[in-house]
């Protein structure tokens, strides 16, 4: 059996584990077990492909394997992953791993709440295994609809209207690319939805390519929160509870740059070189739009969620910016932004939970109250404004690179404006960690509060690990992904 | 005479078998004599004994072939359709036990089964019908019983006025579709399906001769406009025959008319695909836009199956293999979800009497896995993965794109982001809201769960498991 298969196996396996057990311990036993077993899997995964590639296996995909499924559409379940989807699947065994303990504190029906959660994560890693057009699509609606139940039983706030606002928007979106999908296998020629097979191919007419390239574009857009279609995300984010906060943001947005990259402009970089400039412009709108807005927001949920819109939105425009510098730095911002953001959620949550507001301005002087979360919540915030040290820096740096070797005006006007919110970003963090951490309490009950608990106290060093890891020995990854740049890069002038 | 030519009619002569039986056995075991604690059980389990034995042996398609002169027109596919009908019904008459052994329905049992089943007999001539006059029978004979069915709660004022409203509607339509025949047997001299296409030549009589039938089929599909008596009707009627009307009564009807355009009206495929273009249109928007606003989960229901009859001629536009095995398959999804949908409405409804979606608040607390299945259902409708819903969808959307309806699938797909928003809000009444005096808690008996089983497991298993989609594609053809 191939190893790939295990991404949705164990998954499955947590799932009949959780239908299965009665007492909440027997609940959260079967998700240790089982996410540990996805991190172990995809540490073993990407130690194996290293391996496989220093053994000079050249490959554009390892572990290939294709099972045939609907035969007579030409639909089969092709897995195989390259340096970035081992580097996605690594991120998303981290989030998932690291947002079980997060949700330790879950009271709540713990047992459904965990079915649904590992269906999405089973989503997940479905889609980034995944090289086929249809097993893509279909991994990538599971994750979205459990959404809409962990976000409406278990949110807070304005539940109900985020959830369903989030879910009809991403559906929306899915609308769209399903049409971009079939718009591809079609004009392709292709007897199979294979995305290998597609490209190889390359015979997707340029009439048709500028059609269905908007579409499939937007389609995954619209979960990479490209603007004008982000607004699901600020609400989204801030409604759900902490863990689902941190895979959405953390992993499930992902999909969408990984999306666009993998299928948008792989299989048709004719039509991304000629529309690109269009949402190019959208992508530098989501940088700096995102940054102000979340200057002026006094929630800590939605500050961070459009921080979130932000540095997503990076991630599209250097996806779109096409060049192997860029493509290298979208992945370590996927990869950075996913850390950062999941570890801010998850403090966010803590402090939450404490609390019980996340309103900036009743909240102060928690550093004397509550030191580790404090001097975590200093780290993710100097991570996210692109510290030398963190992944942040190594993330950006890279993007901004790698769109400047570009030479014409309209490129460099565009960075130039996307690098305008380093500063705004670094308005805004220093701002809040001034304001909540630091400086007098507001609240005298506040005084009382408990520090962070041994669960939540792993999840976080778990995360502040890895992005420290990231920012100090990039090299590693970039070895990992680098090459795998080259089959997309190769069509592109 | 050749009498082997009967054989094609296995199907057919199965069925008469069936209903004889139940019908003489209705006249020797009524309830009054065989009355055990006021429970008659040999009543509900004998007729689902007999159906099912009459499903399992049909199971397996026979040879194509002509009866009669070319009036019965026999091909495998045929099979395919009649069986998943058969299921249908096997699993609504599993689900009606509740509802039969009711005090005011008991004595009429058997009726019951034997006019459902009679409805079920006409279908299946129609569907295997070579000959328009072979074809009308069918349908009027699916339609006459099923008219006393929708009344079958005749001292309730709704269900009395639910079959006056659908034997007119019905009557009509037959009124229409019959003018259409003779219009086309006036132009082509001719009735046999297959001889009528050498006949077409698109002239105004025959474009004309085309939209009657049209009209007349569209009125037993339930499309926009035709649509109008639906909502009522299935409002009125017990849950148990509108299920069936939605279920089986529409599905068959999708069918034929697929058979029938793709042969019959072969030559004028360019004009009825205009046609439809804007009917499936019109049917999945104005369902959709009327859908959000029920209350009642039955007329809920019923805008839903207008919607999603529009999806299921995504799959006849075509005209094409693809488009008929994705239809086929596209009904059997439909079928498992629906019923799984209208099993817990019934129950819910025999239980407590409620029907409105604010009833069912906080439903998930009381009865979990009423709630389950009833939210795998609707997921599986609203086409969301992995459930049969979501392949279901996809392959009658590929179908149509396959055939260049680009616009049609995109505004297909935007629709389905509506009927999302809907299906949704019985999700949110059931896990999110809360409410008052919930649903009590109650055990459902034994048919109902073997029933919903059946559904539940439908609902999983036909989309991953590929082996349906391939087998109906076996014997699936177009123009």
């Amino acid at each position: 059996m191939n190893i790939l298969f295990l991404f949705v196996m164990i998954p499955l396996l947590m799932l009949a584990g959780l239908w299965l057990s009665k007492r909440e311990k027997a609940v959260k036993a079967v998700m240790v077990a089982g996410s540990s077993a996805l991190l172990a899997l995809s540490v073993a995964l990407a130690v194996m492909y290293l391996g496989e590639r220093s053994a000079g296996n050249t490959a554009e995909m390892l572990f290939r394997s294709d099972l045939s499924w609907y035969a007579p559409l030409h639909i089969a379940f092709s897995t195989g992953v390259d340096g970035i989807s081992v580097a996605m699947l690594l991120l998303s065994s981290v989030i998932v791993f690291t947002g079980t303990f997060a949700s330790w504190q879950m009271k709540l029906q713990t047992k459904e709440y965990f079915l649904w959660f590992t269906l999405l994560s089973m989503g997940v890693f479905g889609f980034f295994i995944s090289i086929d057009l249809f097993t893509m699509f279909m991994f990538y609606e599971i994750a979205l609809i459990p959404m809409y139940l962990l976000i409406g039983v278990w949110g807070s706030g304005r539940k109900e209207y985020s959830a369903m606002k989030l879910t009809l928007m991403l559906m929306g979106g899915s609308a769209f690319l399903l049409v971009g999908i079939l718009g591809i296998y079609f004009g392709s020629g292709a007897t199979t939805m294979n995305v290998l097979e597609i490209a190889k191919l390359h015979n997707i007419p340029f009439s048709q390519q500028l059609i269905w390239f908007p579409l499939t574009f937007v389609g995954f857009g619209v979960l990479g929160a490209l603007f004008p279609f982000h607004t699901w995300s600020p609400d989204g984010h801030a409604s759900a509870p902490t863990a689902v906060s941190m895979l959405h943001a953390g992993v499930l947005m992902k999909l969408g740059g990984y999306g666009c990259f993998r299928v948008a402009i792989f299989l048709m970089p004719e039509a991304a070189q000629e529309l690109g400039w269009i949402f190019l412009i959208l992508t530098s709108v989501s940088v700096v739009y995102g940054a102000f807005s979340a200057i002026v927001q006094t929630d800590l949920k939605y500050i961070n969620a459009y921080s979130s819109v932000s540095h997503c939105g990076l991630v599209l425009f250097a996806v779109l910016m096409m060049t192997r510098t860029a493509f290298t730095g979208a992945i370590l911002q996927m990869l950075s932004h996913g850390l950062i953001t999941a570890l801010f959620f998850a403090l966010i949550g803590m402090i939450y939970g404490r609390t019980h507001t996340r309103d900036i301005r009743e909240l102060g002087g928690l550093m004397k109250v509550m030191p580790f979360l404090a001097v975590c919540y200093v780290i993710a915030g100097l991570a996210n404004l692109g510290l030398p040290g963190f992944s942040g820096f190594v993330a950006e740096m890279t993007i901004f690179v790698g769109s400047f070797l570009h030479t014409d005006t309209f490129h460099r006007a565009l960075v130039i404006i996307a690098t305008t919110s380093i500063v705004i970003t670094a308005v805004y963090i220093l701002r809040l960690v001034g304001k909540i951490l630091y400086g007098n309490h507001v609240n005298e009950h506040h005084l009382e509060l408990t520090d962070a608990t041994w669960d939540e106290r792993f999840a976080v060093i778990c995360l502040v690990l890895c992005i420290a890891g990231l920012g100090m020995a990039p090299w590693w990854i970039n070895d990992m992904i680098s090459e795998s740049m080259l089959p997309v890069l190769q069509f592109l002038k | 005479m050749d009498y082997s030519q009967f054989l094609y009619m296995k199907e057919e002569l199965s069925l008469v078998a069936v209903i004889a039986i139940i019908l003489v056995a209705d006249f020797f075991m009524s309830p009054d004599a065989h009355k055990k604690g006021g429970k008659p059980r040999l009543n509900t389990f004998m007729p689902i004994l007999v159906l099912t034995i009459h499903t399992v042996i049909n199971l397996f398609p026979g040879q194509a072939g002509d009866a009669f002169g070319g009036m019965y027109h026999y091909v495998p596919m045929h099979t395919i359709i009649k069986s998943i009908l058969s299921i249908g019904t096997l699993i609504i008459f599993l689900m009606a036990h509740e509802w039969m052994a009711r005090e005011d329905t008991a004595h009429k049992q058997g009726e019951f089964y034997v006019l459902t089943l009679s409805t079920l007999l006409g279908m299946y001539f129609m569907i295997s019908a070579g000959h328009f006059l072979m074809f009308f029978i069918g349908l009027e004979t699916a339609s006459i019983p099923m008219a006393a069915l929708v009344a079958f709660d005749k001292y309730r004022h709704n269900s009395a006025e639910a079959g006056a409203k659908y034997i007119l509607s019905s009557l009509f339509s037959s009124g229409l579709l019959l003018y259409g025949i003779s219009l086309i047997y006036g132009t082509t001299g001719t009735l046999y399906f297959d001889d009528i296409p050498a006949g077409i030549n698109g002239n105004a009589l025959q474009i004309m001769a085309f939209a009657f039938f049209f009209v007349g089929m569209g009125f037993k599909i339930s499309l926009v406009p035709f649509h109008l008596w639906t909502a009522d009707v299935y409002q009125g009627a017990p849950t148990m025959v509108t299920s069936y009307l939605s279920v089986v009564s529409k599905s068959s009807a999708a069918f034929v008319l697929m058979a029938v355009l793709i042969k019959v009206f072969a030559p004028i495929i360019a004009q009825w695909q205009e046609v439809l273009f804007w009917i499936t249109i019109a049917s999945i928007t104005i369902a959709n836009l009327f859908a959000i606003r029920q209350q009642n989960l039955k007329r809920f229901m019923a805008f839903s199956a207008i919607s999603q009859a529009g999806y299921i001629m995504l799959g006849v536009i075509g005209g094409s293999p693809e488009g008929m095995t994705a239809l086929v398959y596209y009904v059997l999804v439909y079928l498992v979800a629906t019923l799984g949908v209208f099993a817990v409405i019934a129950i819910i409804e025999q239980k407590t009497g409620k029907v409105n979606m604010d009833d069912y608040n906080g439903l998930y607390l009381t009865n979990p896995k009423l709630s389950v299945l009833m939210t795998l259902a609707l997921f599986s409708l609203a086409g969301i993965p992995p459930f049969a819903g979501f392949f279901s969808k996809f392959f009658i959307f590929m179908a149509a794109f396959r055939e260049g309806f680009h616009l049609l699938v995109f505004i297909a797909l935007v629709n389905t982001v509506i009927s999302l928003y809907y299906y949704l809000l019985i999700v949110k009444a059931m896990f999110i809201n809360k409410s008052e005096s919930p649903v009590i808690a109650f055990k459902s008996d034994v048919y109902s769960r073997i029933g919903m089983l059946i559904c539940l497991a439908g609902i999983l298993l036909i989309g991953i498991a590929s082996i349906f989609y391939e087998v109906i594609d076996q014997f699936s053809f177009g123009i």
